[in-house]
């Protein structure tokens, strides 16, 4: 339930409805935000997800909740949403 | 499954007169068969039959935020009524009453009742109530975070001063709550108990929204149907980078269905949302109330519909 620490929980409120093919459209609109940030997410079998860098870090993560945590140390800033250039590059 | 024991969490500053309006709602024949716990046995005097007493216990997880952390008191003793509810130890109760100290961030009580796994299956979070007295209003940060989480604000102490400008504080600081007045802890329990608890309309935007030390209620509106996946994308984003500056979100969705999808978050702690079979009135549109420091309605609703497009394309 918590964006921090969903990681107790399989069943984060964000990723609730959708199923397989909501998982997959999921992981695509995340790599939209990523790839401004240099980084790509993965799904691993349905279970967990799989955050790369280009340098070849990886890091695994359960859920959304925990994902933008992971993926600011991987990118060495804060990912933020309201971030103009990140608006901009989203089209 | 059988169904989850409502749990109500009643909060307010020190001297706020929570204890006071616990002990005049429960001598209401309408409260019976509810057990109450309590972190402090205070100066007003609760008889009560169902009455336990904690000693607040919070684990801080391993990443350090205070608002997730457990509150092993509390969740001990959901679990010890629970068990003593079964085997016949103490008398049937069906609502819980979960009073905190004047001090307590109502977040990982919210919390605890919303991860911790036994907890969850077997109790819900109802409401939330916090009172706020008309002498000293929102006097500290940690009052301004309490009526933040409410979903009823009792005004207390009207006798001692005049409660509506502080009525007015209050509806501008957490518009998204219901607001009643009790003076000496009069109140009915249908003020605080009754009514459908999913069915209280997110308000639009009114451009009235005061601030109270840097903490301000901003409304967005969004016009156009949410995709969730999107939506949900973009509000873990959104409390990863600025969850420290939210206190409670809530709003009401438009994802397609017939009813909205309702939404409600204490700082990081989101509620599971919950569809809801028809809108509190005729506005349909997405409307999401964000109660918080340093955030902007405007850039909100920008980056919101960024994402929101990202996903169409």
């Amino acid at each position: 339930m918590c964006a921090l620490c969903g990681v107790l929980l399989n069943d984060h409120w964000a990723e609730q409805d959708g199923g397989r093919r909501g998982r997959i459209f999921r992981v695509g609109l995340v790599n939209r935000v990523l790839g401004h940030y240099g980084l790509e997410l993965g799904d691993w079998a349905g279970r967990v997800y799989v955050l790369r860098d280009r340098k070849g870090h990886a890091a695994v993560v359960d859920n959304l909740g925990v994902l933008w945590a992971e993926a600011a140390k991987l990118a060495g800033r804060p990912l933020d949403p309201l971030d103009p250039e990140l608006i901009r590059s989203l089209g | 499954m059988a169904e989850k024991t409502p749990v109500t969490l009643l909060t307010g500053f020190l001297g706020s007169g929570k204890t006071t309006l616990l002990a005049r709602l429960l001598s209401h024949p309408q409260m019976g068969e509810t057990a109450v716990i309590v972190n402090e046995l205070g100066e007003v005097a609760i008889d009560h039959h169902l009455l336990r007493r904690v000693d607040e216990r919070t684990v801080v997880l391993g990443n350090g935020c205070v608002c997730c952390s457990l509150r092993g008191d509390l969740a001990d003793e959901l679990r010890d009524l629970l068990g003593r509810r079964d085997r016949g130890e103490v008398p049937p109760f069906r609502r819980v009453v979960v009073e905190t100290t004047g001090v307590a961030d109502p977040a990982p009580i919210v919390y605890t009742l919303l991860s911790e796994p036994v907890v969850r299956h077997h109790f819900e979070l109802e409401r939330v109530i916090a009172t706020v007295d008309a002498v000293h209003g929102l006097r500290a940060p940690e009052s301004v975070a309490q009526a933040a989480a409410a979903d009823r604000l009792v005004v207390t102490k009207g006798d001692l001063a005049s409660p509506g400008p502080l009525e007015k504080r209050l509806s501008a600081l957490n518009p998204t709550a219901r607001i009643v007045e009790a003076s000496f802890g009069e109140l009915e329990p249908d003020a605080l108990f009754g009514g459908d608890r999913h069915l209280h309309a997110v308000p639009p935007p009114d451009g009235g929204h005061a601030e109270h030390g840097g903490v301000q209620a901003h409304s967005v509106v969004f016009e156009e149907q949410l995709d969730w996946t999107a939506f949900g994308v973009w509000l873990t984003m959104l409390l990863a980078a600025r969850g420290a500056d939210v206190l409670r979100v809530k709003g009401l969705l438009d994802v397609g269905a017939p009813g909205p999808l309702l939404l409600n978050g204490v700082q990081h702690v989101v509620h599971p949302p919950i569809h809801l079979e028809r809108w509190p009135d005729s506005d349909h549109r997405s409307r999401i109330v964000f109660i918080g420091r340093d955030l902007d309605a405007g850039a909100l609703e920008l980056s919101l519909a960024a994402f929101v497009r990202a996903a169409r394309s």
